[in-house]
């Protein structure tokens, strides 16, 4: 067990360390590819020149992130595999066809028309070359729209159902999967988030030129598409962050007790705009404050987990607990069972299982059917059924907390920095106000911040469940030696940030470089 | 066994192996990848060679990945066992090819912090080490490998896993096999002849056209022989076999041998894609303007990939044989997905026509006029 623990806890850093060096690169691929495909439309319909000149610039930036994107996500997919065995077998029937049509609809697409993009300017027409570009970065889209389709679904699990006889979870409805509300949701979030950081990357390099006095008319140019798209992008992004945070209340409220540091809940429950959490406070069950000092919004928490005023929100130690009413999958009102009564139903359904095999054996039917029908009483709580404690089921507060926290400190900067900076070019007097265009520059690492943070609160707020409440971590795992995961996870991190370095000193050359030719 | 979900399953696979096909096929970019010494002599002429490698890689890598997907969702319990057990065979084909996604990009920029020969030591290992590795990986198709699966162990909340390799070596024993890697170098000079091909076709230059055409020779020798000394192992070993309907497997003397007599028409493909490969070489080898060797051995070699996956999963045979637990090993019914996931993505695949046909233009419009040392120094965006 000692073992097993081991080699969850790596494999978790592998897969955690991987995705987080690929979501660097990936919303820039996304806001970038936007972009670039903006001006370029731009150059098609004026046939100006120098349209044409900033989206070869930008685009040679593209390239080079691109690639490492791709270098950074075939790893991902693999890892399934090979880290993840019993998750590939236990959920493989549906979590595989997203993975699948999104190399057959988006890799393929991407992979084709970048090749025109980057080589084909005297190869083929100004139209098949602009249809090219938009084509690579919609082919990039649609690789984020499945991937998150994906993610959505082990959140928020629908559409299948489990068979005890191939004993995994088989799907009954395509639809129900790929129109999840928190796939949609999700959707949109991400990839409007990749607009940003493609509108403060443009920004920020545009900013720097104009200190230099170099560039002038690209970094003009450039800082107003930057800016609009980034304006726009942060603009979905808050409408859907504001819906992940209602979904989250509804499907995976101890995800929501942990971004806001919630113990016990109540109702017109406040929101943090500010706090430390207290380090003393070591588990849920003791009596320590979970704040050393805290600023609330009251009442803001329910409104926006509930839609209403006095909402009750439920904390940590009520989900542990249960007894509050709430609402069950399908809608209907339930008094939320404690994390011990889901423990025993999760039993309940592994043993229902064990029966149903055994009858099975023993070519008993009316045992299989007694069985089946405990399990499918018992299901939906299966996961529960790998549990040996309630605060296993309790995602790591702190990290959940924080990164939340600097997400929505630092969205909220952005919405006001694109609006300043629109508002400046419209008065003329951005080119002149120094420290502003500084405070351009230096968003762009606060902007990776940012990012960073909304996937560790995705992605460590659901803790310990790689499927919400039917699988846990440690049950999903492939049986391989501690020693081989840390190696692996070693060489990952040597190899990518090496790779990172040779990017970002490829990057820095670029730029300084600017659109001489050679 | 209802007739749909037996369709489904033969389609998948007949969708999988065609991956592998074109998979091994595209391999060429990873040949071309180890002749650069071989056959260019001044920058220029490497430039070129890179150039026109670079402009293809990402349909190898694509459908590598692709690849993947395909088998996940068409074949999870393949998915499950085989990455999750031979996990260094796995983990090193893929940092092979994580390195070589940067190295067309960035070998020739500056501040790229490692330097060209770095990025050009990352091709050559990935030339090397990616299509060996990937030749030792389809091998285990045919020779097997050490798991044993249990669906009950799922219930063991101590150790819920599933599949479990059965040795510490987490593949690499695949890779001392001396069958897989007779497969593995075959792959590999079958790749070295394809890129000399395909740079006779992509290049105009006549200095590079004579240096491929030779290498076609040298490398088609060693392919030659090696892939007939691994056809005539694979025919007369023994397989395993289970009867219509029955879960049952049992080994048969020369299954493989038996599969291609019991299938003719997979024999036909097979004779029809070895006659086209060896169409080109003979042609290329010796021809002085002949630049369609690459169509020739590139169809020939989907061919021969196709058929040998045909041997390898249909007509009641294991695909992956478990040298362990006879028992425990895949087949297409007993490891796919449930007809309703497979029924799905048979949607889905109604794409690729229309995938390939892109491709084709694409492909079309960039090759349209030939790599020339012009066009490499002209100042546009090249590697």
């Amino acid at each position: 067990m000692n073992d097993l623990f081991s080699v969850v806890d790596w494999s978790r850093a592998q897969f955690a360390l991987t995705a987080m060096y690929h979501w660097l690169f990936v919303p820039l691929t996304l806001g970038l590819g936007l972009i670039v495909s903006i001006m370029e439309t731009i150059y098609y319909r004026t046939g100006d020149e120098s349209w044409k000149r900033i989206t070869k610039f930008w685009m040679t930036l593209f390239g080079v992130n691109f690639a490492i994107g791709v270098a950074t996500g075939i790893i991902l997919e693999f890892q399934f595999g090979t880290n993840w065995s019993n998750y590939s077998w236990f959920v493989g029937d549906i979590f595989g066809a997203p993975l699948a049509i999104e190399g057959i609809m988006a890799f393929f697409m991407e992979s084709t028309f970048i090749a025109i993009m980057f080589f084909g300017w005297n190869k083929v027409s100004k139209r098949a070359h602009l249809a090219a570009t938009w084509l690579t970065v919609i082919g990039a889209t649609i690789s984020a729209l499945w991937i998150l389709v994906a993610n959505a679904w082990m959140q928020y699990p629908v559409g299948m159902k489990f068979n005890p006889d191939t004993v995994r979870n088989e799907m009954f409805s395509f639809w129900e999967v790929v129109s999840s509300p928190v796939a949609v949701n999700k959707f949109f979030h991400t990839v409007t988030s990749g607009w940003v950081l493609g509108g403060i990357f443009v920004m920020s390099v545009s900013a720097w030129y104009i200190l230099k006095n170099r560039e002038m008319n690209l970094a003009k140019r450039s800082m107003k598409v930057g800016a609009w798209v980034g304006l726009v992008g942060m603009l979905i992004v808050a409408y859907t962050g504001d819906g992940s945070a209602f979904q989250v209340a509804e499907k995976q409220p101890m995800k929501l007790a942990a971004m806001e540091g919630v113990y016990h809940g109540e109702k017109g429950q406040g929101l943090v705009a500010f706090g430390i959490l207290n380090p003393e406070k070591k588990s849920y069950a003791d009596n320590e404050d979970a704040f050393l000092f805290e600023i609330k919004v009251p009442k803001l928490l329910s409104i926006l987990a509930t839609r209403q005023v006095d909402g009750f929100v439920p904390g940590i130690n009520d989900i542990i607990n249960g007894g509050y009413v709430t609402k069950n999958l399908a809608g209907d009102e339930i008094v939320a069972p404690s994390v011990m009564e889901k423990m025993a139903k999760g039993k309940k359904a592994v043993e229902a299982l064990s029966a149903y095999k055994k009858a099975q054996k023993q070519g008993d039917e009316e045992a299989m059917i007694a069985a089946g029908k405990a399990l499918d009483e018992n299901y939906e709580y299966f996961g529960y059924g790998y549990v040996t404690d309630p605060s296993q089921v309790i995602p790591p507060v702190p990290y959940v907390f924080y990164a939340f926290h600097v997400m929505i400190t630092l969205g909220c900067y952005f919405l006001l920095l694109f609006i300043v900076v629109l508002w400046l070019i419209r008065k003329d007097r951005l080119y002149k106000m120094k420290w502003m265009l500084w405070v351009c520059v230096i968003s762009l690492p606060i902007a990776y911040i940012c990012l960073e943070s909304g996937w560790i609160v995705a992605e460590m707020g659901r803790q310990p469940w790689v499927i919400e409440s039917i699988m846990p971590t440690f049950a999903a795992i492939s049986k391989i030696g501690a020693a081989n995961v840390q190696t692996t996870f070693w060489m990952f991190a040597a190899l990518f940030t090496v790779l990172l370095i040779a990017e970002v000193g490829i990057m820095v050359k670029q730029i300084k470089k600017g659109t001489e030719q050679k | 066994m209802e007739l749909n979900e037996f369709f489904y399953q033969h389609y998948w696979w007949f969708l999988i192996s065609l991956l592998g096909a074109l998979l091994v096929f595209l391999l060429f970019v990873q040949g071309g990848q180890t002749l650069f010494s071989a056959v260019a002599k001044k920058p220029i002429e490497k430039t070129m060679l890179v150039n026109s490698l670079g402009r293809k890689w990402e349909f190898t890598f694509t459908t590598l990945v692709v690849f993947g997907g395909a088998f996940f969702a068409s074949f999870p319990l393949f998915y499950s066992t085989s990455f999750g057990g031979a996990y260094w065979l796995w983990m090193a084909i893929l940092f092979s090819f994580i390195i070589q996604a940067v190295s067309y990009e960035y070998r020739s920029k500056k501040g790229n912090l490692l330097g060209t020969k770095v990025y050009d030591i990352f091709l050559l290992i990935n030339g090397f080490v990616g299509i060996i590795l990937l030749g030792i990986a389809v091998g285990t198709f045919f020779t097997g490998a050490d798991f044993r699966i249990d669906k009950n162990n799922l219930m063991d909340v101590s150790m819920p896993v599933i599949s479990t390799w059965q040795n510490p070596s987490h593949g690499l024993e695949a890779i001392v096999d001396w069958r897989n890697l007779l497969l593995g170098v075959t792959v590999f000079f079958l790749a070295r002849v394809q890129a000399s091909l395909y740079f006779m076709n992509n290049i105009d230059d006549d200095t590079i056209y004579i240096r491929c055409r030779r290498q076609v020779l040298y490398n088609a020798i060693p392919f030659v022989v090696l892939f007939l000394t691994f056809v005539a192992v694979t025919l007369l070993s023994d397989g395993y076999e289970f009867a219509d309907g029955s879960s049952e497997i049992y080994v048969r003397p020369y299954k493989y041998f038996f599969n291609l007599v019991e299938m003719p028409w997979v024999a036909v493909l097979f004779l029809a894609g070895v006659a086209s490969v060896l169409y080109a070489i003979i042609r290329a080898a010796f021809a002085t303007k002949w630049r369609l060797g690459i169509w020739f051995s590139g169809i020939g070699t989907v061919l021969v990939v196709l058929s040998l996956f045909f041997l390898a999963g249909y007509n009641n045979t294991p695909y992956y044989p478990s040298a362990t637990d006879m028992q425990s090993s895949l087949t297409i019914y007993n490891s796919s997905s449930s007809l309703f996931t497979l029924e799905v993505m048979s949607v889905v695949s109604l794409l690729l026509p229309f995938v390939l046909g892109y491709i084709f233009y694409a492909w079309r419009a960039m090759d349209r006029a030939p790599i020339t040392e012009l066009e490499m120094e002209s100042g546009e965006h090249k590697y």
